[in-house]
């Protein structure tokens, strides 16, 4: 059986408390990398550990780290991204509220290893539970003085503090979140630059998603070697995947990258509900293009699921029986896209609000034979040509539908009604 | 908020968001004068402040009810029967549609997208608190109990 890392706690009475977390071998990381390593050697060992971003990009965070400007005298900002709100992920909520001490370990050595001395959590504003558990979380590490001034007596000083989004799943994205934390509208700036050259108040900026900062107090207690060996040589380490639709036993395992996606849907969740067929997948949340039950043997890593069509994503598991109707699926994600679209570039909000008509008039058996086409064209004119990947995101459910599920959405417009 | 603290550039406007949250508070939701008071004290163009509370969506503009009801429509709280079944209950129960409020003023009803609850779904958010594993009969007793805060 696979050995908890990040979730290790999560059954405990008070987890989310310091002394539950002190108790259970937290906060040894901090003293160990604050008086034992200089920041280069932090960087060094984090791309050695191969972690990569848990927000849905993947980005080697020990890149990441590197691209930070070095010298003390550069005012510089990491910021933590709990802005979770792809469809079918509930990881960073649960990390947050069960054990927010697991980050906030991981923002201090991130926070030292790049020079920052400013720190930012960015909240999803629906969070309600998590930004209490933040903002006490965070008071209790100043009271124990790993937050503040010389920390562990160290000379290393950091401040953290909580901002709470207003609801808008853009500012997930880096940039978005960058123009939210100054007080203005998410809307996604231009890359480059990138945030780690120009990101908050134009200062150098390092945004990590929770769930990856959550790792590192046990790449600096246990070694980048022993953290490589978890997963494969692309995908390392453990990975919380959240699972939902129809299986029987929904909710977050946490596994080795990858660990086969049939041993997570019939192993690990229980199997099919009702043991019916299973009809499709979403392997990383609504962005990722869906598998079939042919691919049910894909490992759950980055590069084996590049390699089957689609992406590792949140690592957020969407299951469908053979009852679920694809042109409904599309439309119900559609939905979401159109109405989180920040309207910046045209694309994106006029291209997801036809695609909505699109699949709204197919559901209601009102579809013309040109609409099928006229969906795939629309989807086409958006690849690639927004401000940010959201465009690319949202015509995932609507192409990879098309691709596996055309006679579906055929049926709709000859029939008027659903096949299923 | 205190008058007359001063704020230095740029946290001025990094405070926005919280200002909006705070003038909700104390106004019920965003008027024309709660946004022109924040305007004013963070020293910004009201159309500015207007054009944020437009975008973010947990501002409100319009009155509410005392509580709002916000079922959440993701697919993760369709598949298990959540979602279009809850919102017509509710519907039907309330006599209302998405939007509205009942006549006592007691209860909006709202959908919105994903509320990270799809290991517990339907999911549903009645202000700040989030319910989870949501049917007809846990729905009847949440509104009981929130209809006995009143009576």
């Amino acid at each position: 059986m696979f050995e908890k890392v990040l979730t290790r706690n999560f059954g405990l009475p008070r987890s989310e408390s310091i002394g539950v977390y002190i108790a259970n071998g937290g906060y040894q990381a901090l003293p160990k990398a604050l008086h034992e390593c200089d920041p280069e050697q932090l960087i060094e060992m984090v791309t050695a550990s191969g972690l990569r971003g848990r927000g849905g990009a993947g980005f080697p965070a020990g890149r990441k780290w590197g691209f930070m400007p070095k010298g003390s005298d550069i005012e510089k900002y990491v910021c933590v991204n709990t802005d979770e709100g792809e469809p079918g992920t509930f990881k960073d909520r649960e990390l947050v509220e069960k054990d927010p001490h697991q980050i906030i370990e991981g923002v201090i050595i991130a926070s030292y290893a790049v020079g920052a001395h400013r720190a930012f959590v960015y909240i999803r504003g629906e969070f309600f539970l998590g930004v209490k558990r933040w903002i006490k979380a965070i008071d209790g590490a100043y009271a124990k003085g790993f937050l503040g001034k010389n920390i562990l007596g160290s000379g290393f000083s950091l401040d953290l503090s909580v901002h709470r989004g207003a609801g808008a799943y853009i500012c997930g994205e880096e940039t978005a979140l960058i123009e939210s934390l100054e007080g203005k509208r998410g809307e996604p700036r231009k890359k480059p630059p990138y945030p780690a050259s120009v990101g908050l108040w134009g200062k150098p900026t390092l945004v990590h998603n929770v769930e990856t900062l959550a790792n590192i107090p046990h790449i600096i207690n246990r070694g980048a070697e022993w953290y490589s060996s978890i997963g494969t040589p692309k995908s390392t380490g453990p990975k919380i995947f959240c699972i939902s639709g129809h299986v029987r036993n929904r909710g977050i395992f946490e596994l080795p990258l990858g660990v086969p996606l049939r041993e997570i849907i019939y192993e690990h969740a229980g199997g099919m509900t009702f043991d019916k067929k299973l009809k499709a997948v979403i392997p990383g949340g609504a962005s990722t293009p869906m598998l079939t039950p042919d691919q049910v043997d894909t490992p759950m890593a980055f590069e084996t699921l590049e390699e089957a069509g689609t992406m590792l994503g949140t690592g957020a598991i969407v299951v469908m029986n053979e009852d679920t109707c694809m042109v409904d699926v599309a439309r119900r994600l559609m939905r979401f896209f159109a109405h989180e679209s920040c309207g910046r570039c045209t694309p994106c909000r006029t291209g997801t609000q036809r695609m909505l008509n699109i699949l709204e008039r197919l559901e209601a058996g009102q579809g013309k034979a040109e609409d099928i086409e006229t969906l795939e064209r629309t989807a086409r004119k958006i690849q690639g040509l927004t401000f940010c990947p959201m465009g690319d995101a949202a015509i995932n459910p609507v192409l990879s539908g098309l691709k596996l599920f055309r006679d579906e959405y055929e049926y709709h417009v000859t029939h008027k009604r659903c096949p299923v | 908020m205190q008058e007359g603290v001063q704020i230095a550039d740029p946290a001025r406007r990094s405070m926005l968001l919280t200002a909006l949250y705070i003038a909700q508070e104390q106004y019920g939701y965003l008027t024309k004068d709660a946004i022109e008071r924040v305007a004013n004290r963070l020293r910004l163009p009201v159309a500015d402040v207007y054009s944020m509370a437009s975008f973010y969506s947990l501002y409100r503009t319009e009155p509410t009810g005392r509580y709002v009801l916000q079922v959440c429509e993701g697919l993760s709280c369709h598949l298990v029967g959540g979602a279009d079944r809850l919102v017509d209950y509710l519907q039907k129960k309330l006599g209302l549609e998405v939007g509205q409020t009942t006549r006592d003023g007691l209860f909006t009803l709202e959908t919105v997208q994903c509320l990270a609850s799809c290991g517990t779904s339907p999911a549903m958010r009645v202000n700040d608190a989030l319910y989870e594993n949501m049917t007809p009969e846990r729905i009847d007793e949440l509104l009981e109990t929130l209809r006995g805060y009143h009576v």
